[in-house]
C-alpha cells in the first residue's frame, strides 16, 4: 500500500543531515556542557555554533536566541517571561483568538493572577486587522502575542504591521513562527518582532527541541529555574543531540527555502483545485494567497473529519483535522468558529500539510482516494441525504 | 553597606530576571572590556547581590563603590582597580 505523509504540521521527518550531525553527541561527545574541563567546553562551543545558525535562518544575533524544548516552551518562556518581568508597568495582555494553545493557555494562566487578556477577533480568512489591534492597546497593556502563520488554516499574518503599531506604544511583540519558520521568509529586523517562537519539529530537526528569539537586552522572567545554561535564563542541562540537530536543519532550511517554497506552492495548488473540482460542498479555509505554501485546509460538508481521516488513513493517507495537539479534544475547532464557519461545517474539518519530499504522485494519490472515502462516508450520513432529498 | 546617588558608570551589564549565580560571573567577564578606573554598573532583582558583589570584589582586588536603588532594581558600582 501506499504511503503519503500529508501531516508535516505536526511533525516533518528529521533530516538524515540532520540526524548524522546528532549522532555522535549521544555517544563520543556525551560531556555537560557546563563543566570547566576542555571537552565541556568545546561542546559548549558547538552549541553556540548551532545557536549562529539558527539566528541567521531569522536575521537575528547569536545572543538573541534561546534553546527549549520545544516551541510551547517557548511560547510559555516569552508569555510568562514578559508578563512577570513588566508586571509594574502593566497587567494587560493581548493575544489573537486563533493563537496555539501555548500561547492561548499561557495568557489565560494570567488571568488567574489579576491581569486581563484581550482575545482579538479575526475575518473569515483569520486575518488580524491590524486598526483592532491599535484599538485595543491601552496603557497598561505590555505584550502583544500573535501567530506569524496559523498552523490549522495557513494564514499569515501582517506580522510586521501589527508590531509596528505596539512600537508606536511601547509594548512587546511576540509572535508564534512555528508554523511559518523554514516554510516561508522570517526576519525579525524586516518584520520587527521583539520575540519570536520556532520548533524543530518544523523544520526536520527532532522533537524535543525549539527556540525563542528575543531582542537583545530584553528582560525575561525564567519559566525554569535552576543552573545557569542559556545565560542564567533556562535551566536545564542542555540537550545537545536535540539542539545540534536544529542547527544543522536550520541551515538546511535557510539554503532551500526558495526552491521548497515554488515546490510546495505547485503541488498545494494543485491538491487544492484537484479537491474543489472533485468534491461538492467542499469549502477552502484561510486566506487563498496570504497562506503557507504547502498547507491546504478545508471543511467538508456533512461529514466527521476525524471518521475521513481513519478512512484515509486504511488507504494509507495521513493528514490531520486541525491542530495535532487539540486533535484528540473532541471539540469544536476554536480556529474554525473563530473565522466563522459554522459548528456542524467545522467537524468535516481536514488539513494536509505538505512538506519538500512530497512528490506530484502523492497529491495524485490523494486525488483518487479522498473523494471516494468522502463519497462513502456521506453515503451513511443522515445529514448527507436530507440536503440530497432537499 | 555604602549608598550611592546619581553614580556615574562607563558600561552596565543588566542581569535583571537573570539567575543566581550569573552575578559572579558576568561582572568578571563585563570588567576585562572595561580599562583601570573605569566604573561599572550591575543592574540585578536579586537580594542577594548586595552581600555578594561586595564580596567579589574584596576577593578579585575590584573595587566596590557602593549601591543605589531603581524602581524594579538594585544598581551596584564596581570600579575597576586590577587587571
Amino acid at each position: 500500500m501506499e504511503r503519503v505523509y500529508l501531516d508535516n504540521a505536526s511533525a516533518t521527518p528529521v533530516r538524515k543531515e540532520a540526524l548524522e550531525a546528532m549522532l555522535p553527541y549521544f555517544s563520543e561527545h556525551y560531556e555537560n556542557p557546563s563543566t570547566v574541563y576542555d571537552m565541556g567546553s568545546k561542546i559548549k562551543s558547538v552549541i553556540d555554533e548551532q545557536r549562529e545558525k539558527v539566528a541567521g535562518l531569522i536575521g537575528a544575533r547569536p545572543g538573541e536566541i534561546i534553546f527549549t524544548s520545544s516551541g510551547a516552551e517557548a511560547n510559555n518562556l516569552a508569555i510568562k517571561g514578559v508578563a512577570f518581568a513588566r508586571q509594574k508597568k502593566g497587567n494587560h495582555i493581548i493575544i489573537s483568538s486563533i493563537e496555539h494553545h501555548s500561547v492561548l493557555n499561557s495568557a489565560r494562566f494570567f488571568e488567574r493572577m489579576d491581569f486581563e487578556v484581550t482575545f482579538l477577533p479575526v475575518d473569515k480568512y483569520g486575518l488580524i486587522d491590524p486598526e483592532s489591534l491599535s484599538q485595543a492597546i491601552r496603557p497598561e497593556t505590555i505584550l502583544v502575542s500573535i501567530m506569524h502563520a496559523n498552523n490549522e488554516i495557513g494564514t499569515i499574518e501582517p506580522i510586521a504591521a501589527l508590531s509596528a503599531i505596539c512600537k508606536e506604544n511601547g509594548v512587546l511583540f511576540h509572535t508564534d513562527a512555528v508554523a511559518s519558520v523554514g516554510n516561508i521568509p522570517v526576519d525579525v529586523n524586516e518584520s520587527g518582532v521583539d520575540l519570536l517562537s520556532l520548533s524543530g519539529v518544523s523544520i526536520g530537526a527532532p522533537k524535543g527541541v525549539g527556540a525563542l528569539y528575543f531582542r537583545d537586552n530584553l528582560r525575561l522572567m525564567p519559566v525554569l529555574h535552576g543552573g545557569i545554561q542559556e545565560n542564567g535564563r533556562r535551566a536545564g542541562t542542555e540537550n545537545v543531540p536535540g539542539i545540534v540537530g536544529l542547527g544543522k536543519a536550520a541551515e538546511l532550511a535557510g539554503q532551500e527555502l526558495s526552491v521548497k517554497q515554488t515546490h510546495l506552492k505547485h503541488l498545494r495548488d494543485t491538491l487544492v483545485a484537484g479537491i474543489i473540482e472533485r468534491i461538492p460542498q467542499v469549502i477552502y479555509t484561510g486566506h487563498p494567497e496570504k497562506r503557507i505554501p504547502g498547507h491546504a485546509s478545508f471543511c467538508i460538508e456533512a461529514l466527521e473529519g476525524e471518521a475521513l481521516i481513519f478512512m484515509l488513513t486504511s488507504v494509507g493517507i495521513y493528514a490531520n483535522t486541525g491542530s495535532a495537539c487539540a486533535s484528540k479534544a473532541l471539540k469544536t475547532s476554536p480556529v474554525l468558529i473563530a473565522i466563522g464557519t459554522p459548528p456542524d461545517l467545522a467537524q468535516g474539518s481536514i488539513v494536509f500539510t505538505l512538506e519538500k519530499s512530497n512528490q506530484a504522485k502523492d497529491v495524485e494519490y490523494v486525488l483518487e482516494k479522498l473523494p471516494l472515502a468522502v463519497e462513502k462516508l456521506r453515503q451513511m450520513s443522515p445529514i448527507w441525504r436530507r440536503k440530497a432529498t432537499a | 553597606m555604602k549608598f550611592v546617588e546619581n553614580q556615574v558608570a562607563d558600561d552596565t551589564l543588566d542581569l535583571v530576571c537573570r539567575m543566581c549565580p550569573l552575578h559572579l560571573i558576568e561582572p568578571g567577564e563585563k570588567l576585562k572590556c572595561l580599562k583601570k578606573g573605569q566604573v561599572l554598573e550591575v543592574l540585578t532583582d536579586y537580594d542577594g547581590a548586595l552581600d555578594d558583589i561586595p564580596a567579589w570584589c574584596e576577593k578579585c582586588g575590584q573595587e566596590f563603590m557602593g549601591f543605589d536603588e531603581d524602581d524594579d532594581c538594585y544598581k551596584l558600582y564596581i570600579k575597576k582597580t586590577k587587571e
